[in-house]
């Protein structure tokens, strides 16, 4: 379970509130208004963001004292998902061994998770030989090589086509019930929650309220809702 | 995100100190030894011929630079790159060299007096003030171009299209744009060339001398040299030290454009300047400066290749001492550049760190060297280490250019990347190797060569210390011009010209080719 235990998170003069909880394996969208506060949520469960009043708890046990790379979360951002210097073996690489010490055993995996996702074997290539889809892909597969229980999605497919984002987010679906992970997925497009969340968390005025089941959002939308999907 | 980072951040940290002890620590020693501290009306009248001189050189320098930089930013012509790689040129060029191109047009011998007495024109005379000035505004004219080049091309090319749009012309488009970057990147640029200046010891060493013109460091240098006063040595170190610190303070205030490096080959498309008479006008200053650049190092040449085959055997050995001296400096130089700036980056202490990283700019080499000299005499004989310790002191004196060139891309890096590595747990000696290394790899190789050539055309501690039979190679150009060997001496400049820029495109080429 994730728990926001009345969290505040700062930036410069803009504050956002959060105090919620989410069950394991959950799959919620996080929409809003721009400039809401979206990436912000996404960024204090990463570890990017330091709270200034509360705890962020996964299994009842404090993230406060983690680092971003030792919070049981992977992280696709907006855009710079994969290093270009790097192969897309190495860059799936760094998710099982940050200093990229890699056994047999790991090369194996690496092409398994490539296949996985539709890029067997093209380990070998860099970022900028790839699809914007196909990079989506290579950062989704080194989530399902980390397998942490938390995948946090920061609009990662919002520059692609409607084909292919809906594709990309079967896949996410896939990955997250392969790995049993909880999935937030931030969004501006209120048809990715319809289609792939459970549950939706409304950000909107310096607040993030707690999850409510998609179809009850929709149904019976809070007049910030209603305003928001008037205005988008 | 600490796991390792500690370790190099102690690292840049310790970097940060030695820099102190070498410039500040050495300076200190020198002191303690001196019997007295005398500074006499020769050393005022040092003092104020340096500050005279480099303001002057300052000024020139920009104010030239301006029309010039103008010209190349608005016009797009065949050789337009090679000019401003031209304009690279003489910021690495070994100082010596210049000079004597300098002396092969202006001296006496020079082609400007031949010309002048078949007119029956009094010669001009290139040694003193003026000559002081022309071998400064030569060395650091092109520096100063591009710098205010790269300022033109910080314009957004919209911005002139809105001028268009508005039907601006080249009166008002200067008024409203290019005059408000001037006014930003103007004095960042003077300040730089001021300092460059105010240290400058080759130059007056050759051009200068006698009591109208010497400069606070060619002071240093005759103080240690013929009366070995560690007393003069000091106060005057001290006075220097102090003028370029108030600089470097002023300095680190202003916007310091980058000389170096991509983006200078741009060209915004101008409505503004469509008129011939300023086409013409922009196409005769770029002639005009390329013609004051090239004709001197076409002489040095000219001069130096007949020679080449028959320079002497100390000659060469000079030019292998010269190079290891270089490859060493460098060694050392770019990784305590590197780690400093990733100690500097980290955030804790980064405004002492930075000043540290530039206190060889306020430092004289000359100094730094006795002091090490002072401290390594008791322990061995200071000829015996004498190129050690060059290289050293040309390491420090080359790390605030390596640092300069390695900082603003290291951030660029580390604010694109920076993130992903954090989610990922790349910290300390695998964030370096998978994502600094090699994104910075290109700056490293441009770092590398710049110090690489620096230390190659120094003509600095090593003046003092070292013997006939540890010369290095702008040394031993700089006893043949003192022979008045000119033939043999052009010959070892041109060797020392090839070398120089030889190391440079190895290192520079070398890291940008490499496939990562």
């Amino acid at each position: 379970m994730l728990t926001f235990d009345r969290v505040t998170v700062a930036q410069g003069a803009f504050r956002l509130t959060a105090d919620w909880s989410v069950p394991n394996g959950a799959r919620v969208a996080v929409i809003g208004p721009s400039g809401a506060g979206k990436s912000t949520l996404l960024m204090a469960a990463a570890g990017f963001l330091v709270p200034v009043a509360g705890r962020i708890l996964w299994q009842g046990q404090d993230l406060g004292p983690l680092s971003p790379g030792d919070r049981p979360v992977s992280i696709l951002f907006q855009d710079q998902n994969l290093f270009p210097h790097l192969t897309l073996a190495q860059n799936l690489g760094l998710g099982l061994s940050p200093r990229l010490r890699l056994t047999p055993g790991d090369a194996l995996r690496i092409e398994a998770a490539l296949d996985r996702v539709g890029l067997a074997g093209m380990g070998g290539r860099r970022p900028a030989d790839l699809s914007g889809g196909q990079q989506g892909r290579a950062a989704l597969a080194r989530a399902l090589l980390r397998a942490r229980p938390m995948l946090l999605l920061d609009e990662p497919f919002a520059a692609l086509g409607p084909a292919m984002k809906a594709d990309m987010l079967g896949l996410v679906d896939e990955i997250a019930a392969e790995t049993g992970a909880l999935v937030l997925i931030v969004t501006h497009d209120p048809a990715d929650a319809r289609t792939f969340a459970g549950q939706v968390v409304f950000v909107d005025a310096g607040q993030a309220a707690a999850p409510v089941p998609t179809e009850t959002l929709f149904s019976d939308p809070s007049p910030g809702v209603q305003a928001y999907l008037r205005k988008d | 995100m600490a796991r390792g980072a500690g370790a190099l951040t102690r690292a840049g940290v310790g970097v940060a100190l030695v820099l102190a002890a070498l410039t500040l620590g050495t300076l200190a020693v020198v002191g303690l030894r001196a019997e007295s501290a005398g500074f006499g009306p020769a050393d005022v009248a040092a003092l104020r011929f340096t500050v005279a001189q480099a303001a002057v050189s300052a000024a020139l320098s920009v104010g030239l630079a301006v029309p010039v930089a103008r010209a190349l930013a608005r016009r797009r012509f065949p050789g337009r790159r090679l000019v401003i790689g031209l304009m690279g040129v003489p910021f690495l060029l070994p100082v010596l060299v210049a000079v004597l191109g300098l002396l092969a047009v202006f001296g006496r011998g020079g082609i400007l007096n031949a010309a002048l007495a078949e007119l029956g024109w009094p010669p001009v005379s290139i040694y003193g003030f003026s000559g002081v000035v022309l071998a400064h505004v030569f060395l650091n004219l092109p520096f100063a171009v591009r710098m205010i080049l790269s300022g033109w091309q910080d314009i957004p090319a919209e911005r002139f299209r809105l001028a268009a749009a508005l039907g601006l012309g080249p009166v008002q488009v200067f008024r409203h744009l290019e005059w408000p970057m001037l006014r930003e990147v103007l004095p960042g640029a003077g300040m730089v060339v001021f300092l460059i200046c105010l240290t400058s010891f080759a130059v007056a060493l050759t051009l200068g001398g006698g009591p109208g013109a010497t400069t606070l460091e060619l002071a240093i240098y005759q103080a240690l040299l013929f009366d070995f006063d560690l007393g003069r040595a000091a106060t005057l170190a001290a006075v220097q030290f102090g003028l370029c610190a108030v600089t470097v303070a002023v300095l680190s205030r202003l916007v310091v454009p980058s000389g170096f490096g991509a983006g200078l080959d741009r060209v915004p498309v101008r409505w503004d300047t469509r008129g011939a008479g300023l086409r013409l006008w922009d196409m005769m200053v770029i002639a005009t400066a390329a013609l004051f650049l090239l004709v001197p190092l076409v002489l040095v040449v000219r001069a130096g290749v007949p020679g080449l085959a028959g320079l002497p055997a100390s000659v060469w050995s000079a030019a292998a001492r010269s190079v290891a001296v270089a490859l060493a400096a460098t060694a050392l130089a770019v990784p305590a550049a590197l780690l400093l700036a990733l100690a500097i980056h980290r955030g804790r202490g980064a405004r002492w760190l930075e000043a540290a990283g530039m206190l060889p700019l306020a430092a004289s080499s000359l100094v730094l060297g006795t002091g090490l000299f002072l401290v390594i005499h008791p322990v061995v004989a200071p000829e015996r280490v004498a190129l050690p310790v060059t290289a050293l002191v040309n390491a420090a004196m080359a790390l605030p250019f390596a640092l300069r060139l390695i900082l603003p891309p290291l951030r660029g890096i580390e604010a694109a990347y920076g993130r992903l590595a954090d989610a990922l747990g790349l910290a300390g000696w695998a964030r370096l190797r998978w994502l600094v290394l090699p994104r910075l790899r290109p700056v490293l190789g441009l770092a590398a060569g710049v110090v690489a050539a620096l230390s190659m055309g120094d003509l600095g501690a090593i003046a003092l210390f070292a013997g006939q039979d540890r010369a290095t190679l702008p040394m031993a150009v700089q006893q043949l011009m003192g022979a008045y060997r000119m033939d043999q001496a052009a010959a070892a400049a041109l060797l020392l010209v090839l070398l120089s820029f030889g190391l440079f495109w190895l290192f520079d080429r070398g890291a940008a080719r490499a496939d990562i």
